[in-house]
């Protein structure tokens, strides 16, 4: 597969700051794929997605999107394919309701009136809001709004969708379902869509194809799920956390229960649990 | 907070509610400056059904209004008493000192009352049945002539719609930093004036601290999603002007003759 972002001994370092955010950062993501970035807090993971978009400017390296290098006369481009979806709900809904939200990407890009009546019903329609089309932000919970965001970038339709740690602020409930709304929405595409999940909710990681461990700006380890989790230790010493299986893992070690040194999702846990009592 | 009417939309789906915001914001401007026509009581009259006949086809009940009127009684009793006791012209009934009561002073008195009665009762009409996102679509349109003197109409319709959707979002915001304050032993209901101001500051600082920070945001949002300013943008809400817009025009225009009318006939 193509290479759909490449990112090239990249450095930014913000005006009022001591350090730099990111620090000669490189690294590639194919198209099609589902790619976890992983890192604790100012660890460079906001940044980098800013840069994606040419939100911020780089010092020095280079961004390429699609084959369109990330520079001043390319930004609307590079913006047509990249959608994004941040975290703070509340403070990215532009329009008055449901419907004018969705609506604004749409507006901007100059598409009549008549196409934008047959694209907003459906693309609410894939984050099943169709039913709050008239509602107002203020009765909408976290969770919604973070939906209405992104039936506000399935509208458009780009090739890259970046989910700025989309669901850092929300409850339980309103994670699994936006997490849901994507998973579908990349079933659907397939390769035809690539994500971009910056994060550090370990289980959102764990639906990746592909996990980037990002620490000081530069990174440190990258993997499949499985093997970027059996290095437990090593992330817990990053400010991460680990899976919940991973945990429970090493709480039977300490018990002196012998345990798979291998990465075991929950569904492997289960297995490996009922196989060892049946053994005794 | 609750009895303040002035400002707040009542859903609802009366003939007054179907009307296009441009024919109410129109309408009622024009009727505040038709209520300085009339110059005797049949012109009043008149004006008075129009206002009713406006009320009752908005299908809310009347006590809504009168809650309307009330913030605004101390206002309209101090001018008719001015009106009352300070018009020398006319018949005198009463004078002591300064003071004189006519009867030019009476009737001016009343017309005082009516005026404020019927402008109030209008506007309450046109931002009950309005909602605040309609109502800043027919100031953008009636903005657009402004276009031609470079005047940032879309901008400034933009940042309209913004304020108005942030609206509820600061307010809930503010009620969090006071109670947040108040956890934490602000006193905001006692003392001196000076101590009272003094204690609107921790709500004040965090309010726009808050605000810039959504308003960066915000920013980010909108350019990722392909905002590049008011020009070449297309719009997903559109005003329709339909029959009902026309006879709503039509009625008033009535009432226009018959108010200029009025002032020959007495």
């Amino acid at each position: 597969m193509d290479n759909i972002i490449e990112v090239k001994n990249v450095s930014y370092q913000y005006p009022n700051s001591d350090y730099k955010a990111l620090d000669n950062l490189s690294l590639t993501i194919r198209k099609g794929e589902w790619v976890a970035i992983i890192g604790h807090n100012g660890s460079g993971k906001s940044t980098l997605a800013k840069l994606l978009n040419y939100l911020l400017v780089p010092d020095t390296g280079e961004l390429i999107v699609d084959k369109q290098p990330v520079i001043e006369e390319n930004m609307w481009t590079v913006r047509n394919k990249v959608g994004m979806v941040f975290q703070n709900p509340e403070n990215q809904f532009v329009g008055a309701t449901v419907a004018d939200d969705v609506a604004f990407g749409l507006e901007n890009r100059g598409i009549s009136r008549q196409k934008m009546l047959e694209i907003i019903p459906m693309a609410l329609k894939e984050v099943h809001m169709e039913a709050f089309a008239d509602r107002e932000p203020t009765y909408l919970s976290g969770g919604q709004k973070q939906r209405v965001a992104l039936a506000g970038i399935i509208a458009v339709a780009p090739k890259i969708i970046i989910l700025d740690e989309a669901t850092a602020m929300l409850d339980p409930k309103g994670r699994k379902e936006v997490i849901a709304a994507i998973l579908k929405l990349k079933a659907r595409l397939g390769d035809e869509l690539t994500v971009l999940s910056i994060t550090h909710d370990i289980d959102e990681a764990a639906d990746a194809d592909r996990i980037i461990v990002i620490n000081d700006g530069q990174v440190v380890d990258e993997g499949r799920p499985a093997e970027i989790f059996s290095a437990g230790p090593k992330l817990l010493e990053l400010g991460l956390d680990v899976p919940f299986a991973e945990q429970l893992k090493s709480a039977l070690n300490n018990l002196g229960i012998s345990v798979p040194s291998k990465y075991l999702d929950e569904e492997g846990m289960i297995n490996w649990l009922w196989q060892l009592n049946s053994k005794m | 907070m609750s009895n303040m009417i002035i400002g707040r939309y009542v859903p609802g789906n009366s003939i007054i509610h179907r009307l296009d915001p441009r024919v109410k914001l129109i309408l009622s401007i024009s009727f505040i400056v038709l209520i300085f026509l009339a110059n005797n009581w049949l012109g009043y009259v008149v004006l008075g059904l129009f206002t009713l006949v406006a009320v009752v086809s908005t299908k809310i009940s009347l006590a809504v209004y009168l809650r309307g009127l009330k913030p605004v009684l101390w206002l309209i009793i101090f001018t008719i008493i001015l009106q009352l006791f300070f018009s020398p012209a006319g018949h005198v009934y009463l004078a002591f000192g300064p003071f004189t009561v006519t009867d030019m002073g009476i009737i001016n008195a009343c017309y005082v009352f009516l005026r404020f009665v019927f402008i109030i009762l209008m506007s309450t009409v046109l931002t009950l049945t309005t909602p605040p996102l309609a109502l800043a679509d027919a100031l953008e349109y009636m903005m657009k002539p402004l276009l031609k003197i470079k005047f940032p109409v879309y901008e400034l319709s933009l940042m309209l719609a913004i304020a108005l959707r942030f609206v509820p979002t600061l307010m809930d915001e503010t009620v969090k930093v006071m109670n947040a304050q108040r956890a934490r032993g602000v006193d905001f209901a006692s003392g001196s004036i000076i101590k009272r101001s003094k204690a609107i500051v921790p709500i004040l600082i965090p309010l726009f601290v808050g605000s810039i920070q959504r308003a960066i945001d915000l920013g980010d949002a909108m350019e990722a999603r392909g905002y590049q300013g008011g020009e070449n943008r297309t719009k997903f809400r559109v005003l329709k002007w339909q029959r009902r817009d026309t006879v709503a025009v039509l009625i008033f225009v009535c009432v226009l003759v018959v108010l200029i009318a009025t002032r020959f006939i007495i």
